[in-house]
């Protein structure tokens, strides 16, 4: 039993990274229809821009800063400019091919420019364990959990009770409308990449002490963010909160009670499930077709 | 078409079918290898450019299929079969997954149709590392034979390589023949509109699975050709970066375009050989130059030729019909 309390607790922990992640991915998607097959990438590169930073000479708070403004201007501002920005109105798939590429462009220049070994990574969250109901849970798993969540609820009220959260809502959901009503569209459109840009900053910041900063570590999370992004919902927010959470946990739990070489087939063959029989995703509202 | 065009036409694509016969006799194995790597891959790509380009399905499982076509011909000719029968049943075992594989295409459609396929490319990589009874795991299926046709054995580089291009050369023909079709007419008109394919009497039902089925019968062609080619099949090459690389290919070359994929995969497979010597840079300068050619021209390189085209041809036009305003008061003036 305290076994199956430590894997939830392990699997909320990853899932609200993924969480954060998968948020990114449904702003995008709700803005500007960009599906990003480089959010893996997106999550990889913040750390080795905070390592730079570090190589610098600048102590680890600073770095943080650092590489988080970094990051914003790169994966938020000179991305849509540079590449969504030119291709936006020639439809989803070739934005989508493109940015397929820039994922082998952003994987292969950390790998030449900076390090193609694994690089260990200062964590922010407290190290040692404490006791939960006799079970002993890691600082780590508790922190980053912690984090992620005060990240997505403070998202949440950004969008909900804030009234540029409202007015990006407004240009996501009916952008003609929106514009006639005076919400400036193209300045909401760029704050979401660049919150988008934020957010894979947090998640790289919580995520890379874990699994230490790796070129070709976005592979599994972009994957994973992804299919959380789908489960929840692709239109909602709180769906990506939902989905991240839920293939988090699931995905421990596949590795302990299933099997680790299918581990991974178990979120996949649920996403084949959601898409099939309720493609609103767990909690999304149905996507009106038009003819 | 005018008969200069035509003939314009046939003497280029001669000009390429003999560089592509002569060509080869002066390349080192190396060189012949990467020609039929071209051959090969071309074929997957024409699949997925009907699935893609003509009928308008996003599948990102195509090199989940090369992967099935690879294992059943390495696993049937590793146990003493034929290839001419590996390849069958690879086309079959492809057609039939295809067909399957479509089924979702009829209840979601784009990105959904995209992740559900991707979800089984994945499924389908487990599927080869996991099941070592069928697949040898990670260790591969090595030491497969290539086949003799007509008693003569293929087993040099060069022999081989002509048999890829004969085997590009009919998939070529046959597809040349489909699209002109009134099959190829009903995929074309599922890709521009569905509903109003529907209404016209098109089964739409039945062309989406078969779009899906044939494409994904043609990636089992080239997987069935990809295992002799490298004589070792194992999980590795058949990873989704695989599908997302075919995707790649027929969108930069041109999707919906006949051309398009045999002009996508030479890139794909050529360009990083020529970019080699920038040694670790060819990666990163092969993705920038695709991402700035899509944000050139979206409809790939073929696009930028139709373009091309098309504004002569309009420029042409406009110009006759000014010519043929200039004449008509003349001829009104007497």
């Amino acid at each position: 039993m305290s076994n199956l309390f430590d894997l939830v607790i392990a699997g909320l922990a990853t899932g609200s990274i993924y969480a954060l992640v998968a948020i990114g991915f449904t702003l995008l998607w709700q803005t500007s229809q960009t599906i990003n097959f480089a959010q893996g990438e997106f999550v990889m590169l913040p750390a080795f821009l905070m390592l730079a930073v570090m190589r610098a000479g600048a102590p680890f708070w600073l770095a943080i800063i650092g590489g988080g403004l970094l990051s914003v201007a790169i994966l938020g501002v000179a991305f849509k400019k540079l590449l969504v920005d030119p291709m936006l109105r020639h439809g989803v798939l070739p934005l989508a091919i493109a940015t397929m590429a820039l994922s082998v462009a952003m994987k292969e220049s950390v790998k030449q420019f900076f390090s193609a070994e694994a690089q260990p990574f200062p964590s922010i969250a407290p190290s040692g364990s404490v006791s939960i109901f006799g079970s002993s849970v890691s600082l780590q798993s508790l922190g980053v959990f912690a984090f992620g969540v005060a990240a997505v609820i403070g998202l949440n009220l950004f969008l909900e009770r804030t009234s540029t959260g409202r007015q990006m809502q407004a240009a996501a959901q009916n952008p003609t409308v929106a514009r006639i009503v005076g919400v400036p569209v193209e300045r909401m459109i760029m704050l979401t990449f660049v919150i988008n840009a934020a957010l894979v900053a947090l998640a790289s910041l919580l995520v890379t002490p874990i699994y230490l900063a790796k070129f070709s570590s976005g592979d599994t999370l972009g994957q994973a963010a992804f299919i959380a992004a789908i489960v929840g919902g692709f239109n909602q927010v709180r769906g990506a909160i939902v989905g991240g959470l839920a293939i988090g946990v699931l995905d421990n739990l596949a590795a302990a009670y299933v099997s680790t070489q299918y581990r991974a087939a178990v979120p996949l063959v649920l996403l084949i499930v959601i898409i099939l029989f309720r493609p609103e995703g767990l909690i999304g509202r149905p996507e009106e077709r038009t003819v | 078409m005018t008969r200069a065009h035509r003939l314009l036409a046939i003497a280029a694509g001669a000009a390429v079918i003999a560089a592509l016969v002569l060509v080869p006799l002066s390349l080192n194995r190396y060189g012949l290898y990467i020609l039929s790597l071209w051959a090969v891959m071309s074929i997957a790509a024409i699949g997925l450019n009907l699935t893609l380009g003509y009928a308008g399905q996003v599948s990102l499982a195509q090199g989940a299929f090369v992967g099935i076509g690879a294992y059943a011909a390495a696993i049937m000719t590793v146990n003493g079969l034929p290839l001419s029968l590996a390849i069958v049943a690879a086309v079959a075992l492809s057609f039939f997954v295809g067909w399957l594989l479509g089924y979702p295409a009829l209840r979601v459609q784009h990105h959904y149709l995209a992740f559900v396929t991707l979800a089984f490319s994945t499924l389908a990589f487990l599927v080869f590392r996991n099941e070592e009874w069928l697949t040898k795991g990670i260790y591969g299926i090595s030491d497969v034979p290539r086949p003799n046709i007509f008693g003569l054995s293929t087993t040099k580089s060069l022999p081989f390589y002509y048999f890829c291009l004969f085997t590009l050369g009919v998939v070529t023909l046959a597809f040349w023949r489909l699209v002109r079709s009134p099959w190829g007419r009903a995929f074309m008109a599922l890709r521009e509109n569905p509903m109003r394919a529907l209404s016209l009497g098109v089964d739409t039902r039945r062309y989406t699975l078969m779009a899906f089925a044939i494409g994904s019968a043609l990636g089992g062609l080239s997987g069935a050709l990809y295992a002799p080619l490298t004589e070792f099949v194992d999980p590795t090459p058949f990873t989704l970066s695989l599908s997302l690389n075919l995707l790649m290919m027929v969108i930069v070359g041109g999707s919906g375009f006949f051309f398009g994929p045999y002009l996508g995969a030479m890139i794909a497979v050529l360009l990083p050989e020529w970019l080699r010597f920038t040694q670790g840079y060819y990666l990163i300068i092969y993705a920038v130059l695709v991402m700035a050619l899509l944000i050139y021209s979206p409809t790939g390189i073929l696009g930028i030729l139709d373009r091309y085209l098309r504004e002569r041809g309009a420029k042409a036009a406009s110009a006759l019909r000014a010519a043929a305003k200039a004449s008509l008061p003349d001829e009104a003036a007497p």
